[in-house]
């Protein structure tokens, strides 16, 4: 026990390096992925065929293959069409276009249950096709899309770990350095697994909270009282 | 008195599929005219009131607004549902908004008018409808009825031409209907032009101008109540009359008459 402490106080700033790496790749990574996620949610929900197909062909790709062999495509990959990419740069993209996949489908589905009725009320005032998605049905369906979406962040903040197999100085990385460094693995594993518990603590922490604030009085979906 | 009306349908037809939602009716609304459409469920009532305000788009035929052809190709439909109301069976409120911002909305969005003229408008039309005290109420927090009157606000805002009514009280608790009817009878003695889908025959027998019975996607009859209520040509709008008078005269009664 001694022996872990003594690691853990001896690596501490190391860990937390790798930690704020982690962060970054989530924080980026989750941004870049509303922002594909509400596009693709929306193209599919309210574009004409092309914007439709597209979607649907962005969404089935990346939720249908594993994150790492789109890191290892677009990392390994790219070069061979004459893009190439810093590790950084990589995983980024990676973690977005991967985010944004999943992020399209919480959306999409919170879109379809604000329903035809809160469009027709719209329109039926004279607010454009547009202005009603934008004013009318989208602050609707992002709050209704909290709980569920509120996996994401959880689920990416993990999936980060698979950035150190391309080397971006994350913290799984930092463990295995540690694990090589000081030849005790097990110690240097548990040490980011407690690091990762902590992180996913304060972000549901963070999302429970977002949760409680976008409540609208009187409103709840499916009877959920609140 | 040809200048006088407000809006016309000439000759429309509505076909699903192999479905005939209505076909070939034709209807001349007058300004400051109530008036209210009766028939059976499933004869394209409804639909025909959608197809007014280019909601949903007729096979044939032509509707004018203040004389010119809403329904002809290119024509801005934004611009159209400005000014033509309308109030829906479940209400349909803007769920996030306060009752003030449901009123305010098209207003500020639609209209581009300033937050404060708009403000002072929106509360005019809350307190016309009885619910200026309401104002800061989100629609989960109000009562059917309350709703209701919060969406007729909400289409009043927008001063419009002429006011489509599609079966307002239907989903309403049989208490609450009452405080509707009450503001759309005030609304039709105001001369605001009217048309209105409604079951409610102590409503149209009081309010209406004109009531018009139809069935099977046709105008089988049209006339004063007067005219329907007790002199009715065919057989088949006094079989309606007497049967939908036998299922809801009781409730009447509960109410008063109204």
């Amino acid at each position: 026990m001694s022996a872990f402490l003594d690691l853990f106080i001896r690596f501490f700033p190391d860990i937390m390096r790798g930690a704020g790496v982690t962060v970054l790749l989530t924080v980026e990574g989750l941004s870049a992925g509303f922002v594909l996620g509400l596009l693709a949610a929306l193209g599919r929900n309210y574009g004409g065929r092309i914007w439709k197909g597209l979607a649907v062909a962005y969404i089935e790709l990346f939720r249908g293959t594993p994150l790492l062999v789109q890191l290892f495509l677009i990392y390994y990959g790219l070069p061979g069409l004459g893009v190439t990419l810093s590790r950084e740069w990589a995983a980024f993209l990676a973690l977005g276009l991967n985010s944004g996949a999943y992020q399209a489908e919480y959306l999409r589905g919170s879109i379809l249950a604000i329903g035809e009725g809160q469009m027709t009320a719209g329109r039926a005032i004279g607010l454009s096709k547009w202005k009603t998605i934008f004013h009318i049905i989208l602050p609707q369906a992002l709050r209704l899309a909290i709980p569920a979406w509120a996996n994401e962040p959880v689920s990416l903040l993990k999936s980060t770990a698979v950035v150190f197999l391309i080397a971006v100085p994350e913290l799984m990385a930092k463990a295995k350095s540690i694990a090589a460094q000081t030849y005790a693995p097990i110690s240097a594993y548990i040490a980011v697994a407690i690091i990762y518990l902590a992180m996913v603590y304060l972000l549901d922490a963070l999302l429970k909270w977002a949760e409680r604030r976008s409540k609208i009085p009187g409103f709840e979906m499916e009877g959920k009282k609140a | 008195m040809e200048s006088n009306v407000i809006l016309q349908a000439k000759n429309l037809t509505k076909i699903y599929g192999q479905n005939v939602i209505f076909k070939d009716i034709s209807l001349d609304v007058t300004q400051g005219e109530t008036i209210v459409i009766i028939g059976p469920s499933g004869t394209g009532k409804s639909t025909l009131l959608r197809c007014l305000n280019l909601l949903t788009r007729v096979n044939s035929g032509q509707v004018f607004l203040d004389g010119k052809e809403i329904t002809a190709q290119g024509y801005n439909e934004d611009f159209v549902r400005q000014h033509i109301g309308m109030v829906f069976q479940n209400f349909l409120l803007f769920n996030h908004l306060t009752a003030l911002d449901n009123v305010m909305v098209g207003l500020t969005r639609v209209k581009g008018m300033k937050k404060p003229q708009a403000l002072e408008k929106a509360m005019h039309e809350l307190t016309r409808v009885g619910l200026a005290d309401r104002a800061g109420h989100y629609p989960g927090q109000l009562s059917g009825g309350q709703q209701q009157r919060v969406a007729i606000a909400r289409a009043l805002a927008m001063d419009p031409r002429v006011m489509l009514f599609d079966e307002p009280t239907s989903a309403l608790d049989p208490e609450l209907i009452g405080e509707v009817l009450t503001v759309m009878g005030q609304l039709a003695r105001d001369r605001m032009t009217m048309l209105v889908v409604t079951h409610e025959m102590g409503f149209a027998r009081e309010v209406a101008d004109r009531i018009v019975f139809m069935e099977k996607g046709s105008i089988v009859e049209q006339g004063s109540p007067d005219d329907l209520f007790n002199h009715a040509q065919h057989e088949r709008t006094r079989e309606f009359l007497w049967k939908i008078t036998e299922l809801y005269g009781n409730k009447e009664k509960q109410k008063g008459g109204q």
